[in-house]
């Protein structure tokens, strides 16, 4: 079967390709800007079609404690939710850690802290990345800037989960989420049937019971497993690093930024570039893990980095670390759901320049 | 007739009654005279007569209950605080085929856990709930719980539960009994081999129902926590007839009209 | 070739979907298309607004502040929207309700009074189709038989009898489009 062009909200665009990559389950609580998500799989049925089961939960503890049940059964689920939701499941997503279970988690980020608004922000990049629930844990964590990527990132972000068997999070914002865009879907896939080796599924005569759990009352067992989930986050942080650039051979400034401030930067480069500024970006697309590496390499040929992010100032602590101290860092960012423009970055970055 | 002696009793002939297949040797951790090591052999009985143990998918719950996947050779998820009915809800939505149970007990599933246990008996999700009831927090040392009697002394009730500030014990199985999504809810006991055989009657029943797809069953065991109650066993079993019976009546509160 | 735009006005109007239709229109002349609404409470009631990008290469920025054409539909977004409209640029706007018509001499004004038409021919349902009939003429990048495949795709199938309705609109809306 052929792709299929389609123009869709981010928000949808999540839903279908979750359909077509073969999700087996998506358990969701309604909140804006997401509602989208569990909206069109429920009107899309996929019980019937592919089998996909979509419930909505009672609440966002109880979603991400379903992804918890069903990831146990080693099925490909999901759950999609925005910040003060995403807070809720904080709990569920460190016992998924834990137990080292792949799932897909959805942030469409919404600006904080509390209730704070409905409009896009980028706010949540710490509980994103350096864990965001309880103990030493990761997720692996993207970052889609277009619509097209809310419904390619489903795919890699199932894929990398089972990979590692590490919950992954698709880290959205209300801007991306509520934008159409073309998107080409790529044909449907079957459901898996595979039973995984580690899964409960119940316990046949040939193997051993499988017990899925977090808990270990024996602390020097607790360590090794602790060790051993240090060692999963350097592989991933070897192996699965993803980011993009724009005019970085000749760029003096480096704008970094994610999601839709990166779509933002690269107008802004294009607009500074006119004024006579070699303006470049880098765009990391896994942000667990960070493009630290390349980073730290373009510290060596830029005067400056200029994180852009609609946060007060998250993002930018990786550009430091990465960079450490080789090269000048600064910070624009916008909140409460504010978006900056392409021009204020550009007058942003002149101050930075002027130091 | 010569006296008999010890080796001579111990011989299987003369065993009438056995551990089930499906329980582990590994040692318990639950306190002596306590209700849950009673609670898990008649459910192992169940999942052994049932030739279920390739089929079934068990939720343990964060209390003294959570190490039970130790107990028990069937495949387990340990869930987080009050949260099993959400897990067993997709496990049974993703695996219909599966027998899939919760244990929880009561700070579990009538505190923390009060929306999830709720709204998983309003959907009539077709799981059983196994609810273990001894009006106090064990692991943690013998706290209030949410059914904890009034006037009932624990750790943090040190004078006894009171109603006006500290509320009225909840009836949870009479609550899950009003929701249409639930077929099946009984109270039963496991201190006496009668109330052992009663609960494993209701335990088979359960699996028949969830068999037929007939929704929810809760079944409640009324039971003690010498450790928490400060009590012998014997003490424990005659203060709970004597103090949690009345309250919490044994016997069934729901029953589906027979097909 | 890249046309930047906000369409704004009142929710109820049909901004949004205006908006949607100009996308799958330029999506099936194989554009690259961007459709970014404001969103929350706006949608239901007060106002309403889209920036749309239609594109020969690929779209950078889908949140703008200056625009190749702004499409207002009401005064507070002529307040808000008229200083927005890059020089050289574009402006169109229904009479109706405005109370202070737009001043920039930089940019070239046109008005369409949709409103008003919409109404005599009791036609209001398809009222931002007179507006798109409007900017089709004066930028003519979209071509009628996409917009009507575009308006195939985005109105649910209960309103596809609608669809010679809104055609009629988009031609009146070209005529009745003039220069300030």
């Amino acid at each position: 079967m052929e792709k299929e062009l389609r123009l869709m909200k981010g928000n949808e665009a999540i839903a279908e390709a979750a359909i077509r990559a073969g999700a087996d389950g998506y358990f969701g609580y309604p909140i804006t800007p997401q509602s989208e998500i569990l909206e069109y799989l429920m009107e899309a049925n996929p019980q019937v079609t592919t089998g996909m089961v979509v419930l909505q939960a009672e609440s966002e503890v109880a979603a991400i404690n379903m992804v918890y049940g069903g990831a146990a059964c080693g099925k490909k689920v999901m759950t999609s939710s925005s910040s003060p939701g995403i807070s809720l499941m904080q709990e569920g997503i460190t016992y998924i850690a834990g137990a080292e279970l792949p799932c897909l988690i959805v942030n469409v980020v919404r600006g904080g802290p509390g209730l704070g608004t409905i409009q896009p922000a980028q706010s949540d990049y710490f509980q994103a990345t350096k864990g965001g629930g309880h103990g030493d844990y990761h997720l692996i964590v993207i970052a889609p800037s277009s619509v097209q990527e809310m419904a390619d990132f489903v795919e890699l972000a199932f894929d990398l989960a089972f990979k590692y068997r590490n919950p992954a999070m698709i880290l959205s914002d209300g801007a991306i989420g509520q934008m159409m865009e073309k998107v080409w879907l790529k044909p449907p896939k079957k459901r898996s049937e595979e039973i995984l080796p580690w899964a409960t599924t119940g316990k046949p005569a040939t193997r051993e019971h499988n017990i899925i759990t977090s808990l270990d009352l024996d602390s020097e067992r607790q360590e090794k497993f602790n060790m051993k989930l240090i060692a999963k986050y350097r592989e991933i942080e070897e192996k699965e690093v993803r980011f993009e650039e724009f005019m970085t051979d000749d760029a003096e400034y480096l704008f970094v930024a994610y999601g839709t401030s990166a779509r933002i930067c690269q107008k802004a480069l294009q607009l500074a570039r006119v004024e006579g500024i070699k303006a470049g970006l880098l765009r990391p697309i896994t942000l667990f893990p960070y493009p630290k590496k390349r980073l730290n390499e373009l510290a060596d040929t830029v005067k400056g980095m200029l994180a852009v992010e609609m946060s007060a100032g998250q993002m930018v602590e990786d550009v430091m670390l990465s960079v450490n101290g080789k090269t000048r860092v600064g910070h624009y960012g916008r909140m409460g759901g504010m978006i900056p423009t392409p021009e204020e970055v550009v007058e942003n970055l002149k101050s930075f320049i002027k130091g | 007739m010569a006296e008999l002696t010890f080796n001579d009793i111990i011989k299987p002939e003369n065993l009438t009654y056995t551990k089930s297949k499906l329980m582990t040797d590994n040692v318990m951790h639950y306190c002596p005279g306590c209700g849950h090591g009673t609670a898990h052999q008649v459910l192992a009985e169940v999942l052994e007569e049932e030739n279920l143990q390739s089929k079934t998918i068990g939720i343990t719950p964060v209390g003294c209950s959570v190490l039970m996947y130790n107990y028990i050779d069937i495949d387990f998820q340990e869930a987080a605080h009050g949260r099993a009915p959400a897990l067993a809800t997709a496990v049974k939505r993703l695996m219909p085929d599966k027998f899939v149970f919760t244990y929880q007990g009561d700070g579990d599933l009538a505190a923390i856990g009060t929306a999830e246990t709720i709204h998983t008996c309003n959907r009539g999700e077709n799981i059983l709930i196994l609810f273990i009831n001894n009006g106090i927090y064990g692991m943690t040392g013998g706290q209030m719980a949410p059914t904890t009697l009034v006037g009932m002394k624990s750790s943090t009730s040190p004078y006894g539960r009171n109603v006006s500030t500290m509320g009225s014990p909840i009836k949870m199985a009479d609550i899950i009994a009003m929701l249409p999504g639930t077929c099946y809810v009984t109270r039963q006991s496991v201190n006496t081999p009668l109330g052992a055989r009663k609960l494993k009657r209701a335990i088979k029943k359960a699996v028949q129902y969830q068999n037929e797809k007939r929704g929810t069953c809760f079944i409640e065991v009324v039971s003690n926590c010498p450790s928490g109650w400060k009590m012998t066993p014997v003490e424990s079993n005659k203060w709970m007839e004597e103090n949690m019976f009345p309250f919490y009546p044994l016997g069934d509160i729901k029953v589906p009209e027979e097909k | 070739m890249t046309e930047e735009i906000i369409i704004a006005g009142f929710g109820g109007q049909g901004v949004l979907s205006m908006g949607k239709i100009m996308a799958y229109s330029g999506m099936m002349q194989d554009m690259e298309v961007s459709w970014m609404p404001s969103y929350g409470p706006e949608m239901r009631g007060g106002t309403a607004n889209v920036n749309v990008i239609l594109s020969d290469e690929r779209i950078s920025s889908p949140i703008l502040r200056s625009f190749d054409t702004a499409i207002i539909l009401n005064q507070q977004s002529m307040d808000k929207f008229e200083h927005n409209v890059k020089p050289g640029g574009t402006l169109i706007y229904d009479g109706n309700g405005i109370t202070r018509h737009p001043e920039r001499k930089d940019i070239t004004i046109y008005r369409i009074d949709a409103a008003e038409e919409a109404s005599r021919l009791n036609m209001q349902k398809v009222f931002n189709m007179f507006v798109m009939g409007g900017f089709m003429k004066v930028k003519p990048i979209l071509r009628t038989e996409y917009v009507i495949k575009g308006l195939k795709k985005s109105l649910p199938e209960r309103y596809h009898h609608l669809i010679p309705m809104n055609e009629d609109a988009i031609k009146r809306g070209m005529e009745l489009i003039r220069k300030v």
